[in-house]
């Protein structure tokens, strides 16, 4: 077999495959559904009750979808210009270190000072984790697909380290966390009365302005010049690794927001169960909206509704949550190829 | 104990060669795959799901060899996977990869749930054990460490020769290199690019699925979530270190192991407990970035790695 471009794409096409990959990706998760010998309808009817059926499951999910949608832009930012940033969850965590560190009582300063002071020092220590990782690949050529993964493996390894040692809370009762963030340090609630944090309204501030930077800056066409084809950019004239350095202190610094919210907005203090792996939900829901910030934000609302309708589905009938990942790596998966179609035909030979 | 003094005991060659078992098969399935042209990040993935399969197989009452096998067949399957999309479709390798780690994961822990729920400790199997070769494994301290392995060790020792043999002494071989640095050569060979890389992304996955069996088959008897942990990176790096050659590959593992089980031992010295002991578990992440670093100037990357195959364009 073969692909061959389609030039004047009729509107089934556009339409068709992606709305065929969502189909199959429920066909798929009511197969395995059964399997564990649950109904598949109620399953999937609880999946979704569970994350959008009352006011509780929504904000619950919104709670979700506000790391979920940091992390899905900095992967977006990154892959755009096809640097490659897998480390999302290190830098995540490098953001709420930060403010573990200064939250807690270091800086006794008011809110409105202590706050944006957290949250910059906080994209600035993710976009440090990133810079190594980044000057290697484009000073040495040193790929930074491993790197990334690897830093994930040391920077978790170190913060366990600092919280069985000097951020280890006294008053913990022994358990490897921080200390409690003091009042100044926490993020007030979005609307009074609401369990729903300032994080969620900073995540789609960010949104629009990674948005805007897309598509309305100079930087924001050379990212997206040197991702399409590097040799053509470098050719242009555009500094591809000044570039590609910009890139990942954005990617970085976005991804470490995850973490002041998560921290500041949230808990309240830093363990090690901070992220459930939201740095690499993060690529999935990037690739879900296709690399548009502005779809990032839905794509993180969809796959924190899976996360949570999920939770509460395997409450009610026992199938493993575990299935929520199933469905969003073949949703994954199976719209990468939807994307394809939307644009190529297969021709047999 | 003195640091230089372990050296000296056969238990530490034992345990690295034992720990480099694993990352030996891993390699060797990642190679093949790059060597063919495609990057295959569902390593970490694969060796999960490899890690599960056999276990659960054995643990179902077929035999050790056969628990391999099915290991490798469920590797296969998620190479398929893999295949599909990498190579007559061409996607990103990087995203599909990384999805098909996801999927074998998460399908794995949903299996996992499925076949034993409500266990709070997996249950255990009797893996391989140590087979001593006559005469050889008395020799001192390398002895133990070669020659009283379990055979699924002699199978990563054996499967690096036999490698290195298909891949240079055979058309076979050739093809699956050509496919990796020329694929147009292929092509015009009337040979069937789509065919060969396809082959190879399977058959390396495999490997990979047997390496992961080979912690819960013979390093360790059970399975535990996250016990591969990062190993399915490691031997991304430790391909690019051994220059895509199975025998440098073979001997960056055992470095890599060596140094791994160097660590667990100095841990235990007056000095090293001194030093808080995630310093050491960072180790082999760090060492697998610096092999990065160091092999980046000379590199001999496959050509056409990453680069997907288009009959219709030249």
């Amino acid at each position: 077999m073969r692909l061959e471009p389609v030039a004047n794409p009729t509107a089934l096409r556009t339409l068709a495959p992606p709305a065929l990959a969502i189909a199959a990706t429920v066909v798929i998760a009511s197969l395995l559904a059964m399997l564990a010998g649950a109904n598949p309808f109620s399953v999937l009817g609880l999946i979704l009750k569970g994350a959008f059926g009352s006011k509780f499951a929504l904000l619950e999910t919104l709670n979700r979808a506000t790391p979920l949608i940091f992390t899905g832009l900095a992967v977006a930012v990154a892959f755009r210009a096809r640097l490659w940033n897998i480390g999302a969850e290190a830098q995540l965590y490098a953001g709420a270190l930060v403010v573990a560190i200064l939250g807690a009582g270091l800086l006794d300063w008011p809110a409105i000072l202590l706050l944006p002071t957290m949250a910059i020092l906080a994209m600035v220590a993710g976009a440090i984790l990133l810079l190594i990782p980044a000057l290697l690949k484009v000073r040495l050529g040193v790929d930074e697909v491993v790197t990334t993964l690897l830093i994930n493996f040391i920077f978790l390894l170190f913060v366990s380290m600092l919280l069985e040692g000097p951020l280890k809370d006294p008053m913990g009762m022994g358990w490897p966390k921080s200390a409690r963030l003091i009042d100044e340090a926490r993020l007030p609630r979005l609307i009074e009365g609401l369990r729903l944090h300032w994080g969620f309204g900073l995540a789609l501030i960010s949104a629009v302005i990674v948005w805007v930077i897309g598509t309305r800056t100079t930087l924001g066409y050379e990212m997206r010049a040197v991702g399409l084809n590097r040799n053509a950019a470098e050719f242009a004239g555009i500094p591809v690794g000044r570039v590609l350095i910009k890139t990942a202190l954005l990617s970085g610094g976005l991804a470490a927001l995850a973490g002041f919210s998560e921290v500041a907005g949230l808990k309240g203090n830093l363990t090690l169960d901070l992220s459930p792996g939201f740095g690499y939900t993060g690529i999935i829901v990037a690739m879900l909206a296709l690399l548009n910030p502005l779809g990032v934000v839905a794509a993180a609302l969809f796959v924190a509704g899976i996360f949570v309708g999920a939770d509460s589905m395997s409450r009610a009938v026992g199938v493993p949550t575990y299935l929520a990942d199933i469905m969003l790596a073949t949703a994954l998966l199976l719209m990468v190829v939807a994307i394809l179609l939307t644009r190529f035909r297969v021709v047999r030979e | 104990m003195d640091i230089f003094e372990i050296f000296l005991t056969a238990s530490f060659w034992t345990a690295a060669i034992r720990i480099a078992s694993p990352l030996i098969f891993a390699t060797l399935g990642e190679l093949i795959c790059e060597r063919a042209g495609i990057l295959n990040l569902g390593i970490e993935g694969i060796m999960v799901a490899g890690a599960f399969a056999g276990w659960m197989a054995v643990y179902s009452g077929l035999g050790l060899w056969p628990g391999v096998a099915v290991a490798f067949a469920v590797g296969m399957g998620f190479g398929l996977i893999h295949s599909i999309l990498t190579v007559p479709f061409g996607l990103s390798q990087h995203v599909v990869g990384l999805g098909v780690t996801l999927l074998a994961t998460s399908s794995t822990y949903y299996a996992y749930r499925l076949a034993l729920p409500e266990v709070t400790s997996p249950p255990s199997i009797t893996p391989f054990q140590p087979l001593e070769i006559p005469l050889l494994s008395k020799i001192p301290v390398i002895g133990p460490a070669l020659f009283a392995q379990t055979p699924l060790t002699y199978l990563a020792f054996a499967m690096v020769v036999i490698v290195a043999l298909v891949l240079y002494r055979t058309p076979l071989g050739l093809a699956v290199r050509a496919a990796g640095e020329n694929p147009q050569a292929v092509a015009a060979q009337g040979l069937s690019v789509t065919a060969i890389r396809m082959g190879a992304v399977m058959v390396g996955s495999g490997l990979m699925a047997v390496g992961g069996a080979f912690l819960t088959m013979s390093a360790f008897n059970s399975f535990f979530f996250e016990m591969v942990s990062g190993r399915g990176w490691i031997c991304i790096a430790l391909v690019v270190f051994g220059a895509w050659k199975p025998g440098k590959a073979l001997l960056g593992a055992i470095l890599f192991a060596a140094f791994d089980a160097l660590q667990i031992r100095v841990q235990q010295t007056p000095l090293g407990a001194g030093i808080p002991y995630q310093i050491f578990l960072m180790m082999p992440y760090i060492l697998s970035i610096l092999a990065l670093v160091v092999m980046s100037r000379r590199a001999e990357v496959p050509g056409a790695l990453m680069v997907p195959f288009n009959k219709g364009e030249r």
